[in-house]
């Protein structure tokens, strides 16, 4: 039975398709629209009490929260394809210490600018200015720390491509494409560099190309 | 005999309680380091080399510096599988996938109001800061939502990732602490027949209760 991932559509969805692909691990996915409330269906909240996406069925497994998944699939498949989680112990500690960051400090900012500049239109809501720059002035903070880190480290974890890596890579499309703040990114010389290396690597491609975003 | 592992932070930080209560399930030997945030110390240089942000815990196990607490408590039970608590964190990777799906259900979904309504009822006031009574009611009806699925989880599963306590069900452990203790919102959690009986499970671990201990000697 192949793995199943729901909502491609949209960018949380991608970090687990993202993660499929780099282990070279077969999937389907399910078109879940947002706009038309399917993630309030009965039958999705019984796979995703939330309501949220993604969720993903391997086998007799569901599983919700794509890091949750994408962990899970890491270290399923961890003799093949790219390695994701570091060699070591320490390394894998260092993977999760970074995936954290990306759940805790970027992940808040970067989904509320997403949410007011690209979904609020959509939903017929107007946006709120006030909510806008707060958050980018907090992704800006966000940011300057990463640009420190990434100027002794080649990606977060180490000087290995990871998860933590990967997991920025959906919503940073967003801030640097439909989002119009590029900038953010290219002002910054090391954060602009990571961006450039994970940004082109295939398996982003091929999401894109198979996933293509609400906008 | 291991140097004992180092924790950074004062044990009233929900973040750095979250650690601790994870290094006592894992009889893990540890040092704790403490750090005056009212003299600001988590935002001195030597600081902000273990942890970038400025926020506690920061964490050191030998030549390895970690932060972010559920970062460190999955690293304490991959590297002592064996020490302490055996099931924290799973015996097989089904179990460990359903740990680390409501760990990040804790961190996405029940973190965020549950943080807000602690700092808007229990530090706002400390710290003679004006409540915001909107953010107030927004996010204790949020909560109120994310519990009504805990309750329907628990009412099929004695703990959030299946039978045995795990680093999910510990990780709630702070907030719902301080809401249940020094608030008046303690009952979005004990009038919940299924929640209720689960708080009253997790609370009564004797990790736990070394950490209120913890808590009520550093002032």
């Amino acid at each position: 039975m192949v793995v199943k991932v729901y909502g491609p559509a949209y960018a949380s969805p991608k970090r687990v398709i993202l993660c499929l692909i780099e282990k070279g691990v077969e999937f389907e996915t399910v078109h879940v629209d947002l706009l038309k409330g399917e993630n309030r269906d009965p039958e999705f909240l019984k796979m995703q009490p939330f309501g949220s996406l993604p969720v993903t069925q391997d086998g007799d497994l569901t599983l919700f929260e794509s890091r949750a998944t994408m962990r899970y699939f890491a270290e399923k498949y961890k003799s093949q394809g790219t390695d994701l989680l570091g060699k070591t112990l320490e390394e894998k500690a260092l993977v999760d210490n970074w995936i954290d960051v990306e759940a805790t400090s970027f992940n808040p900012p970067i989904y509320a600018l997403t949410f007011q500049i690209l979904f609020a239109p959509a939903l017929g809501l107007t946006k709120d200015e006030k909510v806008i720059q707060e958050n980018e002035e907090k992704l800006a903070k966000v940011l300057d720390i990463y640009e420190e880190r990434l100027s002794k480290s080649k990606y977060l974890a180490g000087d290995f491509f990871s998860l933590a890596d990967l997991s920025h890579i959906p919503f940073t499309q967003y801030l640097v494409g439909p989002m119009g703040k590029e900038p953010m990114v290219k002002s910054r010389k090391h954060v602009s560099a990571w961006w450039d290396d994970i940004s082109s690597r295939p398996s982003w491609a091929k999401t894109l190309q198979i996933c293509p975003p609400p906008m | 005999m291991a140097t004992p592992v180092k924790v950074y932070g004062p044990p009233l930080s929900t973040a750095v309680s979250r650690v601790l209560a994870c290094v006592l399930e894992k009889d893990v030997q540890f040092q704790l380091i403490p750090i005056n945030m009212s003299k600001g110390e988590h935002k001195s240089s030597d600081f902000l080399k273990i942890q970038p942000f400025g926020q506690v815990p920061a964490f050191q196990d030998e030549d390895l510096s970690l932060f972010e607490s559920r970062a460190i408590c999955r690293y304490l039970c991959e590297k002592h599988p064996g020490k302490g608590n055996t099931k924290l964190y799973g015996t097989n990777p089904l179990v460990k996938a359903s740990i680390d799906q409501w760990l990040e259900a804790e961190g996405q979904t029940f973190n965020p109001p549950s943080s807000i309504l602690m700092f808007q009822l229990v530090f706002a006031p400390r710290m003679k800061i004006k409540q915001d009574q909107t953010l107030i009611n927004k996010n204790e009806e949020k909560l109120a939502k994310v519990l009504e699925v805990y309750e329907k989880r628990l009412g099929e599963s004695r703990f959030l990732a299946g039978d045995d306590f795990s680093l999910a069900d510990l990780s709630h452990l702070p907030n719902a602490h301080y809401l249940v203790n020094a608030t008046d919102k303690g009952e979005l959690f004990t009038s919940k027949k299924n929640v209720g009986r689960w708080w009253a499970e997790i609370t009564s671990r004797d990790s736990w209760k070394k950490v209120v201990e913890m808590q009520k000697q550093k002032n």
